[in-house]
């Protein structure tokens, strides 16, 4: 780790940035007040985390049993949700290991919000509107995955063959080395991050919807053919603000997602998140049906501002927290 | 063999591949969505210096490159070997006119260089930021023309062409930056 210098002690980011920073939080929790949400506040240690392949959280040892800081509120949102919850929003921190880049923060502040009744159209016009509203660049362009890696990378990301999409992966900078030949996902990943990302949302943003069934993680997954995942992003200036599910409802789907993913953690060489939580016995209870988001407030205050890096926009990034 | 993992991955590491050490010049984080973490690269080959591209999983590693700097005493020149000689441990270390580059223009007998070994092998040699050298020949200076924007070229004593200020005169010495190459001041004996 890098010691500690003398002007470490200062902050990163210009007491503007701080300024506008704060002026945005108040505009959206204005946003959020005006369509009748609800600011909630939820656990940051908690006994249950989400279980992603690649989302890995900071594990707190509480009298020897783990607590987990949380990688985003969801959890515990969705078990307001199932227990009556209209429309509720909340401004927290959330906290992801080893991410820690010119965009990433291991520990940055997110807004979550939900809105029960509303299909993967309503989610994705309420996320429109608040960015018009933060961002005032006019409404977004919406395209559907599919449509995005045909016009940008000439191939279609749901029914290519396993060699067409490697073809396609190599048309840019070297892939990495090794990635497997067989990583579906990882390819796409990379088609994504390499050749359809700079594309998205330059001047006017931009909200990808439909992605691969395969990338569904708690969304759900539209039956038709090939199925796809009702799940959607916000990208502005090549960069991913915001992720957002017509959320999965069945307990037993998310088993054996949860499941899966622990499968492929532990050939990752990582460890295994504890599958059983409250949110599944939320889900048993009756989960509604609804559309919620997660946006990283730290780099839409970045765009908004016009700003290349997370550091500037934070008093203290990791390396000086 | 010690490594390096992709979350040890920052800018000034030195790594080997394939049996050659490079620099990590640049290091970028980039995270697909919920998509694996990928480390993107770029690598200074440290004896060609050439630049590559490479990108990494999250998770992979890389061998650290045994790469040591030493301070060496430049001891003479033979044909297209250069001599060196490290100065705590009185080793003696040859450098060919490639591994040199440029540095050759600088250096004069005793100088102190900073000098980097792979797995104990030299592999190049930098001269102090300043040095002081002797012009061995150029044009006379045109009288009364003392502005500092006019140049003209000048050998110097280490048989390198530089370019100085007009009013520069043979035999005199001036202080040059091998960084640039530019001359910074004339200097009194």
């Amino acid at each position: 780790m890098a010691g500690s210098s003398s002007a470490d002690f200062q902050p990163t980011a210009h007491w503007q940035a701080l300024h506008f920073r704060a002026g945005l939080l108040i505009r959206l929790r204005e946003f959020f007040h005006q369509r009748g949400f609800l600011e909630v506040e939820t656990p940051l240690l908690s006994a249950d985390t989400v279980i992603d392949r690649h989302l890995d959280p900071f594990v707190v040892d509480v009298s020897g049993s783990p607590r987990w800081l949380q990688t985003s509120p969801e959890f515990a949102m969705k078990r307001l949700l199932a227990t009556g919850a209209q429309a509720i929003y909340q401004v927290t921190k959330a906290f992801r290991r080893e991410e820690l880049g010119p965009l990433h923060n291991p520990e940055f502040t997110m807004v979550e919000w939900y809105r029960q009744g509303d299909t993967m159209a309503d989610g994705i016009d309420l996320l429109d509107s608040l960015s018009q509203a933060m961002l005032e660049r006019g409404p977004a362009e919406r395209v559907s995955y599919r449509d995005a890696f045909l016009q940008h990378a000439g191939i279609d990301p749901l029914t290519a063959e396993p060699a067409q999409l490697r073809a396609a992966g190599r048309r840019g900078s070297a892939p990495p080395q090794s990635l497997a030949d067989d990583d579906r996902d990882g390819w796409l990943d990379w088609i994504l991050v390499e050749q359809v990302q700079p594309h998205l949302g330059p001047g006017r943003p931009a909200i990808l919807y439909d992605y691969p069934a395969s990338q569904a993680a708690l969304a759900q997954v539209r039956h038709e053919d090939p199925p796809v995942a009702e799940r959607f992003e916000l990208f502005v200036d090549g960069i991913e603000l915001a992720n957002g599910y017509h959320e999965l409802l069945d307990p037993d789907v998310l088993h054996t997602r949860n499941q899966t993913n622990n499968h492929a953690r532990v050939a990752d060489g990582k460890q295994p998140l504890p599958e059983d939580s409250r949110l599944l016995v939320a889900m048993e209870s009756g989960l509604p049906p609804c559309s919620g988001v997660a946006l990283g407030f730290d780099r839409l205050v970045m765009v908004a501002a016009g700003a290349d890096r997370i550091d500037q926009v934070l008093a203290f990034p990791f390396d000086r927290a | 063999m010690a490594s390096y993992n992709t979350s040890d991955f920052r800018k000034g590491l030195k790594v080997q591949m394939d049996g050659d050490p490079y620099l990590m010049i640049e290091c970028n984080f980039v995270k697909p969505g919920k998509g694996q973490a990928l480390y993107k690269c770029k690598l200074r080959h440290l004896i060609r210096n050439t630049v590559i591209d490479r990108t990494y999983k999250s998770g992979e590693s890389l061998d650290a490159a045994d790469v040591e700097e030493i301070d060496a005493q430049y001891l003479y020149r033979q044909g297209d070997t250069f001599v060196f000689m490290d100065n705590e441990s009185y080793e003696q270390y040859e450098l060919t006119e490639a591994a040199v580059d440029d540095a050759w223009k600088y250096l004069k007998e005793g100088m102190i260089c900073s000098m980097l070994l792979f797995n104990n092998n030299p592999i190049g040699v930098t001269p102090p930021n300043h040095v002081v050298l002797q012009i061995e020949y150029c044009e006379p200076a045109v009288r009364g023309n003392t502005a500092t924007n006019v140049t003209k070229p000048a050998k110097v004593e280490t048989g390198a062409e530089l370019i100085v200020p007009n009013f520069v005169e043979t035999g005199e010495m001036i202080r040059v930056d091998t960084r640039t190459g530019e001359y910074i001041e004339r200097v009194k004996e």
